[in-house]
């Protein structure tokens, strides 16, 4: 029997369709055994995972990495391990670094840099030359090194005809693009969401049709061109129903939402504290608990992150000059868990469905590719010869978020102080622990 | 709307902090003051040892001049940051700013800024020096709006032959205030708002829709489509300034459909009911928001407003270091 193995003993397991109480054996990277009551081989180490569930390592679809070229806000290595300790074993690389990873060169420079990491990392391509939305960058040399996800995320591809012809040529490359939707026009300065607290805060807002417009034109471009289409951190309840419909009519396409979506409404800007300040702004209360309720019904196909790190600097600034994101890897399974209404009755298939299996999927990640030298299949069953890609997450211990625990470089977490209702226990990567009783391996 | 009763010991950076008593404690304190502005040496020693900083991120001589009088007459020490040719604008941070300030000694920091909310974030970051928020974006200009409404109550006795300090808030009671011109963007108007309405004033918004605030309703005040039908009714008419750049932009078709509809000239002034008095918080744009005629008129008290914006901002930073109103029993 191989040194490299590792028993997952007294857990419940949470399968691709059912949830079973089992024993996982893994030996090598790969999952080599599920069952009741498995002994250990010799040599292998145990961990007691009783209270807790094993499932697949989450997938991110939206992290802002930072490297290269903001390293003194996050660098690939902290990332990663800040993703670990929230339970992925993959995270999808947003490409709105600088320089922008709009060429075959900086995708092979990421890839490089993320061998080393805690956890996969995915690289998404640019839709256009510098993230500007005027020219088509060269999205086949960079789907030759294995990028299946193309977006120009941080802005919009406003312009139709341009969006038109990415969709068009990303068809023919069998890769999928994705949108943030956020018309220029309509959201013009707007640092936070439009509406009651906006206008008494005095701070220039930005309504939902902002982005429910570019939803409502881009379902029409993909019903125009037939090419598949991710609608990146929807936040307007109307947005997540124009794709569901869509969806239902048989469009290829899909929607994610951010935990801090489901889980903060505008009135978390009162005191102007810049952590809270967000693009696309957080809503009102009403639209979060329509978005949770769509999340509960099925209507939200991924939650992904937008993981995005600041240095202080750019936070201790006044809001509307403050750069808009917050952390997110390392939270985001206790904030899902909140929004699917807490541990008691909790959907395992779903929660599993929202933060591994659904997001592999769309970022067409599940199965290996020879393209994509080193990583392995994401989001997978809990079956003999899957990749183990796990993770360990404990339903009865709550985590409380402090600044000391953020493993990020940067600390602009919103939820500092709050407790969430589960504890990240232990990750795997390919059969090596990441993470082993909550701290960080590597 | 549930504010402090007192403004003592306490930051001001919202009118809504402010309850009605806690209004009507500036107002008589500021009564006392106006006192002293009128001796031939109007100066007490009263803030004498304090070190009152202003730092005007914003360019604004009027309310830099007029805080650093109301500072000067109560003895305390004045410090300026120029913010223009400061470090700020060599990237030093507004925390690092605020910061180095409290640590020369200031005890108050006066602020004004171009974004909503930085004087705020500033009082959240220092340890113990006040902050007053002189202006913020397009969020609050308290003191503003309490020099206002402390003149209107002024002006209000007088014309009922009432003494107005000790009055309270009487006054406001039902009182019928019109506040005309970009709302959406005012800071002037968000105080007032809050100001007006926790005395008791009924409030009515007049704007073309463009500078309309959104979800105004959430105020608590009313709106009027058309200027003349609310002039007819008004008491108080508050004429906030128009930023000329609002009228070449996507806001106003121009400045001189801005006159016609909105702009308070010789022919609206004759709707005005006998009595009712106009207010600006300068400075004025004679011609657009205003015509000359009006603003020199008699209904018109902005040279009453910039006066009483001294002893006003002398009973704010009077209560803000602490100073009990007590003390001002007999003479300052």
């Amino acid at each position: 029997m191989s040194e490299r193995a590792i028993l997952l003993k007294g857990g419940l397991v949470a399968g691709a369709r059912a949830v079973d109480r089992n024993d996982v054996l893994v030996v090598d990277g790969v999952i080599a055994a599920v069952a009741l009551d498995l002994a250990a081989p010799e040599g292998a180490a145990v961990l007691d995972v009783s209270g807790c569930v094993v499932g697949p390592g989450l997938v991110d679809l939206h992290t802002h990495l930072r490297e290269p070229g903001d390293e003194e806000a996050e660098t690939i290595e902290s990332a990663s391990r800040a993703a670990a300790l929230g339970g992925y074993t993959a995270i999808m690389a947003m490409p709105n670094t600088e320089p922008a990873c709009d060429s075959a060169s900086v995708v092979a420079d990421v890839l490089a840099r993320g061998r080393s990491a805690s956890c996969e990392v995915a690289v998404a391509g640019a839709i256009t030359v510098g993230r500007e939305g005027r020219s088509l960058a060269p999205m086949a040399e960079m789907a030759e090194l294995g990028v299946t996800l193309f977006t120009d995320d941080g802005a919009c591809v406003h312009d139709g005809d341009v969006m038109r012809r990415a969709l068009e040529y990303a068809k023919g490359l069998s890769v999928t693009c994705a949108q943030h939707c956020e018309d220029p026009a309509l959201a013009a300065g707007g640092v936070m969401h439009e509406g009651a607290w906006s206008s008494m805060l005095g701070l220039p807002g930005q309504p939902t049709l902002a982005e429910t417009s570019i939803v409502a034109r881009d379902l029409g471009l993909v019903a125009l061109t037939g090419a598949t289409l991710h609608f990146l951190h929807l936040s307007a309840p109307e947005s997540v129903r124009l794709v569901a419909a869509a969806r239902d009519r048989g469009l290829p396409v899909t929607c994610e939402a951010a935990p801090h979506h489901l889980t903060l409404d505008d009135a978390q800007c009162v005191n102007y504290d810049p952590r809270f300040k967000v693009n696309p702004p957080l809503r009102p209360t009403v639209l979060v608990a329509e978005l949770i309720e769509l999340l509960r019904a099925g209507a939200i196909d991924a939650v992904a992150t937008d993981h995005a790190p600041h240095a202080s600097e750019r936070k201790d600034v006044p809001f509307d000059e403050a750069s808009p994101g917050m952390l997110g890897l390392q939270h985001a399974l206790g904030l899902t868990v909140v929004a699917l209404g807490g541990t008691e009755r909790l959907d395992l298939l779903a929660l599993f469905d929202l933060l591994s299996r659904r997001p592999a999927a769309i970022a067409r990640l599940r199965g290996a590719d020879e393209r994509r030298a080193g990583h392995s299949a994401q989001g997978g069953d809990i079956e003999v010869g899957e990749a183990a890609n796990l993770c360990a997450i404990d339903l009865e211990s709550p985590t409380v978020v402090t600044d000391a625990s953020i493993a990020s470089r940067s600390k602009n977490s919103p939820y500092v102080g709050r407790t969430l209702p589960v504890t990240v226990r232990h990750t795997l990567l390919r059969g090596v622990p990441t993470v082993l009783d909550g701290a960080a391996v590597r | 709307m549930s504010g402090a009763d007192s403004l003592l010991g306490g930051d001001l950076l919202s009118a809504a902090q402010l309850s009605r008593a806690g209004l009507v404690e500036v107002f008589d304190v500021a009564e006392a003051f106006a006192e002293v502005s009128r001796r031939a040496v109007p100066k007490v020693p009263t803030l004498r040892g304090k070190l009152v900083a202003t730092l005007f991120f914003e360019e604004s001589t009027r309310t830099r001049l007029s805080f650093e009088t109301a500072a000067r007459r109560l003895s305390a020490d004045v410090a300026s940051l120029a913010v223009a040719s400061s470090s700020v604008k060599k990237g030093e941070s507004l925390r690092d700013t605020a910061a180095t300030v409290e640590a020369l000694g200031a005890d108050v920091l006066i602020i004004r800024h171009r974004s909503s909310g930085a004087p705020a974030q500033v009082a959240s970051w220092l340890e113990h020096a006040k902050v007053i928020n002189a202006g913020d974006g397009s969020h609050e200009h308290p003191s503003q709006a309490l020099l206002d409404a402390f003149t209107v109550r002024a002006a209000l006795c007088e014309a009922r032959g009432q003494v107005s300090e000790g009055s309270g808030a009487s006054v406001f009671e039902g009182l019928r205030v019109l506040i005309v011109g970009d709302v959406r963007h005012s800071r002037v108007a968000r105080s007032q708002v809050i100001c007006y309405r926790t005395l008791g004033a009924r409030i009515t918004l007049c704007a073309p829709g463009t500078l309309l605030p959104r979800d105004a309703e959430a105020w608590g005040v009313e709106v009027a489509a058309h200027l003349d039908d609310a002039l007819s009714e008004a008491d108080v008419v508050s004429v906030l300034r128009l930023q000329t750049e609002r009228g070449s932009g996507s806001h106003l078709p121009s400045l001189a459909e801005y006159t016609a509809t909105h702009g308070l000239t010789e022919r609206r002034a004759e709707l005005l009911k006998p009595g009712a008095v106009i207010t600006h918080p300068g400075p004025m744009t004679r011609g657009v928001e205003i015509a000359s005629s009006v603003a020199d008129g008699p209904s018109a008290l902005v040279t009453r407003q910039v006066a009483n914006g001294v002893a006003v901002r002398m009973a704010i930073l009077f209560l803000v270091l602490g100073g009990e109103p007590s003390l001002l029993n007999g003479a300052p």
